[in-house]
């Protein structure tokens, strides 16, 4: 009979949804947990990559022979060759392989190399230069308006004046600018990986978030076939969506260990992870909106750019504006060609930027109205029958509203734009923003074993990005078993495991519940049969709960799991689960949406801002693992803190030199820096019964928004670009005056 | 440890050349490499050295053997002047609990404890520890900080997390007692990019009420 794969019921659950310690917690802790940097193979080689200092030059000599004769140097591998043009600063050259980390990095700094300097751009937000030196290309766009061009209309033209009326007969306009600078990933374990051959046979420790999906890259570029690499991965330093692939450099790490006949560490160093390991487009919008009387807006026309490298791209117009969708708009989005690193995706891509350069409009014309920003945003949002926005309903988004609102205190605490108290140069404001996040299941294999002794092991192909992998699979197959989640033997991190998705999109914890509950659940019919059959009762009537299958919810009928597993026979029983992403299933679902809201204190003196109190509230669908689930929006919000306030990749206008490429220069968040958190799930059963959905992401995009907005709501002023410094406050102050 | 580019701007040889300090010749002390972090404690290392070496100025170069005290026992290391403490925990000790993570020690990645304080080990010669005793995580692993740390979820990626607990027993262990206030203001040492800092602050708590 085929199984009805399941959640159990609020009242029902005992471990989902429940708080669970972290199961590798304390391996993390005491320093147990080895991470690919952390691999030391016997006889190791210790390689370094020399970068090139410049944005934009040709090569025209290179000279190793000094290099050669550094002590402990073993094998030098170049990576670009004379007359190679480099488009950003810190691509690879060569790589110095050495019998320690000084010696590879004294092999590199002895390298002779000769640049053909070339004119470098890297000026992302100066649209009018990146016109004059050819380096725009034209992105996408779209136009839309309730009235339609009649058939001998040139339909641009139509357009045009279209909107030209409509911002002539609204009762608001907001004529704005916005912007975000480009961030770095920084992930604390940089890219690299520690490889070995072991006869024609490749295996990779690499800092992957891409378990199952890494194999082919490696063997594609070495000659080989999949089945011959085995890439591995316990524990990961962080990725964002910086490390879903082998990259040149964990060729090269391969390639060096072939030619050498050993196993090879090659981590990028501090600057080149800053440099290379992965950066989010920029986005700078020229916008003007209308409004009626009542504050919904009804005409949108924006331009924006931004870059995401040597090779163009930016910020999807698909996302303008943001979560909103107005009945009239024109978008159009233009990419530019500029001397840095190509971008990666980066938690929750384009929806970040898209949301700090157009919530902040939304709040703009809040203040424009001297109106409550509350009422504007919610006023924007329509019914449900008739939504002005896409992604998650109305109603949820009303209904988070008010959540977060109770937890800010904002109406006891709102003050009109500019119009708050002022405590010597003190001054406090609130802002909101809301956003949206697929977050469907990835497709997920599994291999499950029950053995006669009762021991339950599974083993997949994932990784354990942060979210706490491990444990959530514990707690899955713990709940279906009636166990708890200590007794559950969990494999992960191997491409020779069965195949699960990578980590991206907030994907992971969907994908890996879907394989488990349904191994599970399979598995357990089959020990139920068996349990039916010795105890005389129908199978379908037997639940698992407490450490013992029995009668539903007649504890003196029925037998310990220990004992029902004793009746699988001499060997294991093993299941398959397995889920395909798309598929429509009562376990997953997608689409959520949260609202946040942030209140700021800033000095108008010195343009220091400080966080006093940040509010997430988070529809999520089913809650699986409590704790972890919090620590995701808590990092996702605190994340979104550093975006708005500190980080920047700052370049030099002149030589397109990455000049904060350290983290001393570069500034992340710190502990003394976020203020309160308040964190909370909107979870009725309506939004219970959608079953698992990936929250990696979306509490990652309002963060930057809300604290604009609250800044502004503070200052009476809108400082435009994020990050907010103290430089840019009291810029936005000063020409305010 | 040693940048990787040669960009003018951060090269060692302009930190060593603009070190002129007599007494003690940095740049052998350097032998040509990058220690460039290293460039700030510079001055006490040096003399921590010169002090175990005998009271006398020393000049040392080429690889040595020397003796370390790391969590209570004596190990016999291999190091050249330029070689880290960090270095020689993660290679040749197999503790890799102290991550490398930055150059200068801005991450707190580092954390271990020389005589009870705490300091980064990317940013210490490891001749220069000669004598000391050195804490590593590794050897806080039945702590009352790791498990508030566990409780308390005070970890994603974990990757920046043996720092974290080294610094909050560090500080903890000077002010047993400290507010949530004074926690907040403590432990801006260390950079946790996932952004766990508020399970961190309450591990820290936990610790301080003596419940974890």
């Amino acid at each position: 009979m085929a199984v009805e794969y399941s959640w159990p019921s609020k009242e029902k659950a005992t471990q989902i949804g429940k708080r669970h310690t972290r199961l590798d917690g304390l391996e993390k802790s005491t320093g147990a947990a080895k991470y690919t940097y952390d691999i030391n193979l016997k006889n190791q080689l210790i390689a370094r990559a020399l970068g090139c200092p410049h944005a934009h030059c040709k090569i025209k000599s290179i000279d190793t022979t000094a290099a050669q004769a550094v002590k402990g140097v073993v094998h030098i591998e170049p990576l670009r060759k004379v007359d190679d043009e480099i488009e950003w600063q810190g691509e690879m050259i060569l790589v110095v392989a050495a019998e320690s980390e000084a010696a590879a990095a004294e092999g590199c700094e002895k390298v002779k190399i000769e640049y053909e300097m070339l004119p470098s751009f890297t000026s992302e937000e100066d649209i009018a230069a990146a016109k004059a030196a050819k380096r725009t290309i034209k992105g996408g766009g779209k136009a839309v308006t309730v009235k339609e061009p009649g058939d001998d209309d040139d339909e641009d033209e139509f357009v045009t004046k279209e909107i030209e009326r409509l911002l002539k007969e609204a009762a608001y306009t907001v004529d704005g600018y916005y912007g975000i600078d480009a961030i770095t990933h920084s992930c604390l374990e940089p890219h690299g990986s520690t490889v070995e051959w072991q006869g024609n046979k490749l295996m990779v420790h690499l800092s992957t978030q891409n378990v199952s999906g890494t194999d082919e890259g490696f063997a594609k570029d070495l000659n080989i076939t999949s089945d011959d690499v085995e890439v591995h991965c316990d524990f990961i330093g962080g990725g964002f969506g910086s490390k879903f692939a082998p990259d040149y450099w964990g060729i090269a790490a391969a390639r060096i260990s072939k030619a050498t006949g050993r196993p090879v560490k090659f981590m990028l160093t501090r600057a080149q992870e800053q440099q290379l390991g992965g950066n989010r487009p920029s986005g700078y919008m020229k916008v003007k909106l209308g409004a009626n009387k009542d504050g919904i807006i009804t005409v949108w026309d924006s331009e924006h750019w931004g870059s995401a490298g040597a090779i163009p791209g930016g910020v999807s117009h698909t996302v303008v504006p943001y979560v909103f969708t107005p009945p009239n708009y024109r978008r159009l989005q233009t990419n530019l060609k500029t001397n840095t690193a190509q971008s990666r995706a980066w938690r929750a891509p384009n929806h970040p930027q898209a949301s700090a350069m157009t919530q902040t409009a939304i709040d703009d014309l809040a203040a424009k109205m001297q109106a409550n920003s509350l009422d504007v945003f919610l006023k924007n949002l329509g019914t449900d029958e008739k939504p002005l926005i896409s992604g998650a309903k109305p109603s949820v988004y009303k209904a988070e509203i008010e959540l977060a609102a109770k937890l800010m205190d904002w109406n006891a605490k709102w003050h009109p734009h500019g119009k708050g108290d002022k405590k010597g140069s003190i001054v406090e404001g609130l802002g909101m923003a809301l956003h949206t996040w697929g977050g469907g299941a990835n497709s997920s294999n599994c291999l499950l074993k029950i053995y006669p002794d009762g021991g339950v092991e599974t083993t997949c192909g994932t990784q354990d990005l942060g979210v706490g992998t491990r444990t959530v699979l514990a707690v899955v197959l713990a709940e279906t078993f009636g166990l708890t989640p200590d007794k559950i033997k969990v494999n992960i991190g191997s491409s020779r495991m069965p195949v699960s998705g990578p980590s991206g999109g907030s994907t992971t914890v969907g994908g890996i519940c879907e394989s488990h509950r349904r191994a599970g659940q399979d598995a357990f019919a089959s020990i139920a049969e068996l349990v039916g059959k010795k105890l005389g009762v129908d199978p379908t009537k037997l639940e698992a709960v407490g450490g013992r299958v029995q009668v539903i919810g007649d504890a003196s009928k029925g037998v310990s799991w220990k004992e029902a597993c004793t009746l699988i026979g001499m060997r294991p029983l093993e299941v398959n689960g397995s889920y395909k992403s798309g598929v429509d299933s009562p376990l997953s679902s997608k689409q959520v949406g949260g609202v946040q809201m942030a209140h700021v204190a800033i000095d108008r003196d010195t343009g220091i801002i400080k966080m006093r109190k940040f509010v997430a509230v988070q529809d999520i669908g089913l809650v699986v693992c409590r704790q972890q689930a919090e620590s995701q929006v808590y990092g996702a919000v605190i994340m979104g803190i550093a975006a708005a306030l500190f980080e920047q990749r700052i370049t030099d206008p002149k030589t397109g030199s990455f000049v904060n490429a350290e983290l001393s220069n570069y500034k992340l968040a710190r502990l003394g820096d976020i203020g309160e958190v308040v964190v909370e799930f909107y979870e009725p059963e309506s939004e219970r019964s959608r079953g698992v959905i990936g929250i990696g992401e979306p509490p990652a995009i309002s963060p930057i928004a809300a604290i604009s907005n609250a800044v502004c709501n503070a200052l009476g002023v809108r400082v435009p670009v994020v990050p907010l410094t103290p430089q840019r406050v009291l810029a936005a102050l000063k020409a305010k005056a | 440890m040693t940048p990787s580019t040669n960009t003018p701007e951060r090269s060692s040889r302009d930190v060593a050349s603009r070190d002129t300090a007599g007494g003690f010749s940095r740049r052998a002390f350097l032998h040509g490499s990058g220690a460039v972090a290293a460039a700030a404690t510079l001055q006490t290392s040096a003399t921590a050295f010169a002090q175990a070496a005998g009271g006398g100025t020393s000049i040392v170069s080429g690889e040595t053997t020397i003796e370390l005290s790391v969590n209570g026992k004596t190990h016999s290391v291999k190091a050249e002047p330029r070689t880290t403490l960090l270095e020689v925990l993660r290679y040749q000790l197999d503790l890799t609990g102290a991550k490398p993570v930055c150059n200068d020690g801005s991450s707190g990645a580092a954390t271990i404890l020389v005589d009870g304080k705490p300091m980064q080990a990317n940013t210490l010669f490891a001749i220069a520890m000669v004598g000391k005793q050195i804490e590593t995580v590794e050897s806080l692993a039945k702590d009352k900080v790791p498990a508030a740390f566990t409780a308390c979820d005070a970890q994603q990626c974990g990757f920046c997390t043996p720092g974290f607990v080294v610094a909050v027993k560090a500080f903890l262990d000077k002010k047993p007692k400290a507010t949530e206030t004074e926690i907040r203001e403590g432990l801006n040492g260390n950079i946790c990019r996932c952004g766990t800092y508020v399970n961190i602050v309450q591990a820290a708590v936990k610790l301080v009420k003596g419940d974890a």
